[in-house]
């Protein structure tokens, strides 16, 4: 024992850190900040700490090459002792960190905690937010597959809607004219160097400021932040009723963590790791890309917002969301801290959690595109074709020859792109449903020059016998008497 | 020691110090920058795009729309399959041809060709375009990318070697057609 401490001051007389360590160890935080809401930075950090580890370790077989990239992934899977399995930390320890990221974020907007004089802690902390998405979005790419190389293609799109510069950044983006071996070396480079380069930066900066300015204290109603005065307050809040860090506080946090990293643990066990999907290869077009689970809700934008929309919400929205962010501690420096006496933050988190969760959840559905395989893999229910007329069967062949089906349903089968077919004999009165197949709008292509006479007269047959039981279907009155002569002129008189 | 002027000596050498780093950092920021920008400022289109064959005109019969597949006119070695690059080619009478690029106009996924609606579906957000390109429906802006194609000797060649997007029409031969 007086061996390790003799050691222990041999080296401390040499590194000088001793004091250090224990005066940040020992910083008082307010007793009552000592809680369970306060434990997700510590854990995003713990993540941060794990993905680097298991990068690190994936580094080590994985090859940053369009052509082998996706056959090393294969090799990790599957080769590899346990390769899946930190591959499967990785994954998973990349979405928690993104949700563990966001949650610390809505913890420290709800508690008053951006307000003076920690405002620049919440400034580098949006920062922080952007090179986590950008972590995101740069590993998906990593897993060079399918999915990343056509995600690549939208966000290619996207880059070369900005006025002027924007083939230039195209360029820039995929490091030549197009998705290659040029793309995925620099996004490798982005995900393995620069990011986190910054990623460390920023939690250095982050977390040396937490420790100077002192963690937030709890926020209590009408406790008014006032530049003027709350430093001095809140000194003699901690000197009051502070408690050391360790080991008062800290065992919340570390109990937190090891929950964390167990429960990424458990999904990479449970679930195992992410793909990867098909080979990168652009002449396999029988895909239907899809981005990560945190860029899923930007993919249901992207199908909601109108055409006109697009260009502008895509370039101006982001730009407004982060600098609201970032102006945010600026505007708001001062005043109450406490969520119950600021009904606008309550109502913001929660009108951003619910869009964000409902565009999440379409796009896991995505009921904008459409079914490619419905017309040959999606039979037509058979209530729907039985006791039907010859010509009416007919034209159930031509909703399904014409893939019809890839972008309607009926009985809850086939696309949602378009309209439910099911009882769209009511809506619809035969002259109107000749109109929509043949000029299409609203959205529907136009299937005048694409089916004969005849087929159209079967596809509307058919279309008409689509009304629920007992409602009859949608009849212009005035053509029975347009089209019968005889109602129209009185009956010749016999003689 | 004090120069004329009430300058020291110390603060002169910190100054020559900064200022010759200022000079050295300039003169390196150059060769640096221009190798970053090195994808955006060599010289474009001439060098990127080329013509390609796309195979024999007998692969790709009157009235009918078929897949093809050629290699990018640069490739790296280790590009893999990412060199090979598709596209839909439309015989149109047997005299004139269309070759579309697989990717959507709206975000650049792969369209799919349905010869029996005779319409290209996204599989992404769901844009529709007719058998000549046009836009059908969804949320496309426009028609389909064209590349500008000749025939030379019994084959079909089409001017490519740069990923089309929304924004960068300029291998594109047909006008943009504004959505209506």
């Amino acid at each position: 024992m007086r061996l390790i401490a003799a050691i222990g001051e041999w080296f401390d007389a040499r590194l000088q850190l001793g004091a250090t360590i224990r005066e940040i160890a020992q910083h008082p935080v307010p007793r009552e900040s000592a809680s369970w809401f306060y434990v997700f930075g510590s854990a995003a950090f713990v993540i941060f700490m794990l993905q680097i580890v298991t990068g690190i370790m994936l580094a080590f077989i994985y090859v940053p090459s369009a052509g082998e990239a996706w056959n090393s992934l294969q090799t990790l899977n599957h080769n590899v002792a346990l390769g899946w399995f930190i591959r499967g930390l990785h994954g998973w320890g990349s979405d928690f960190m993104v949700a563990i990221v966001l949650i610390h974020m809505v913890q420290v907007f709800l508690f008053g905690a951006y307000k003076f004089p920690r405002e620049l802690t919440w400034i580098i902390g949006v920062f922080l937010l952007l090179v986590t998405l950008g972590m995101a979005f740069t590993g998906q790419v990593l897993r060079f597959d399918q999915d990343a190389y056509w995600g690549l293609g939208i966000g290619a799109s996207i880059a070369s809607r900005v006025p002027i510069a924007g083939p230039a950044i195209v360029n820039l983006l995929l490091g030549g004219p197009i998705i290659a071996g040029a793309t995925l070396s620099r996004f490798f480079a982005l995900h393995v160097f620069v990011i986190p380069g910054l990623l460390i930066a920023f939690v250095s900066l982050h977390l040396l400021m937490v420790l100077k300015l002192g963690i937030n204290e709890w926020p209590m109603p009408g406790r008014v932040v006032r530049k003027a005065t709350y430093i001095k307050e809140y000194h003699e809040l901690t000197k009051r009723d502070g408690i050391p860090f360790v080991p008062d506080a800290i065992w919340k946090d570390m109990l937190f963590a090891a929950f964390i990293l167990a429960s990424i643990a458990f999904c990479a066990l449970y679930f195992g790791p992410f793909g990867p999907s098909g080979p990168p290869d652009p002449t396999i077009i029988q895909t239907a890309p899809k981005p990560d689970y945190f860029f899923l809700w930007l993919y249901a934008v992207l199908s909601f917002l109108p055409p006109s929309m697009e260009t502008p919400a895509l370039l101006i929205g982001p730009v407004i969301v982060i600098l609201a962010l970032l102006l945010l501690p600026i505007v708001f420096g001062e005043g109450e801290k406490s969520w119950r006496r600021r009904p606008m933050a309550v109502l913001i988190i929660l009108l951003s959690a619910v869009s964000l969760a409902t565009l999440t959840h379409l796009a896991e559905h995505a009921p904008w595109s459409p079914v490619m395989d419905a017309w040959s893999g999606i039979p037509i229910p058979q209530e729907f074709i039985a006791k039907r007329s010859a010509l009416e069967r007919q034209g159930a062949l031509v909703f399904q020859a014409k893939q019809c089906h890839n972008c309607h349903s009926l009985g809850m089968q086939g696309g949602k792109r378009g309209p439910a077919l099911d009882a769209v004999a009511v809506r619809l009165t035969q002259d109107q449903l000749i109109r929509q197949v043949i000029q299409g709008g609203g959205n529907m292509p136009a299937y005048g020059k694409n089916l004969s006479p005849a087929e159209t007269t079967a596809l509307v047959a058919f279309l008409e016998t689509l009304h629920p039981a007992g409602q009859s279907p949608a009849r212009d009155a005035s053509r029975a008497i347009a089209l019968a002569p005889d109602a129209a002129t009185p009956p010749p008189a016999h003689p | 020691m004090t120069l004329p002027g009430g300058v020291s000596r110390r603060d002169l050498f910190m100054k020559l110090g900064i200022f010759v780093n200022v000079v050295v950092g300039a003169i390196l920021a150059v060769p640096i920058v221009r190798y970053l920008l090195s994808p955006v400022v060599r010289e474009r289109k001439g060098a990127d795009e080329a013509w390609i064959p796309l195979g024999n005109l007998e692969q790709f019969p009157s009235g009918e729309t078929r897949f093809a597949t050629y290699k990018n006119p640069i490739v790296n070695p280790w590009d893999g399959a990412t060199a090979d690059i598709a596209c839909w080619v439309r015989n149109v009478d047997g005299k004139s041809f269309q070759v579309f690029a697989i990717n959507c106009a709206h975000l650049g996924c792969p369209v799919r060709w349905f010869p029996q609606s005779n319409l290209f579906m996204c599989p992404c957000h769901g844009g529709a375009y007719y058998q000549d390109g046009s836009r059908a429906s969804g949320p496309p802006e426009r028609g389909l990318f064209e590349y500008s194609y000749k025939i030379e000797s019994g084959k079909l060649l089409i001017k490519a070697g740069e990923m089309p997007t929304p924004g960068d029409a300029s291998n594109i031969v047909r006008e943009i057609r504004p959505c209506v």
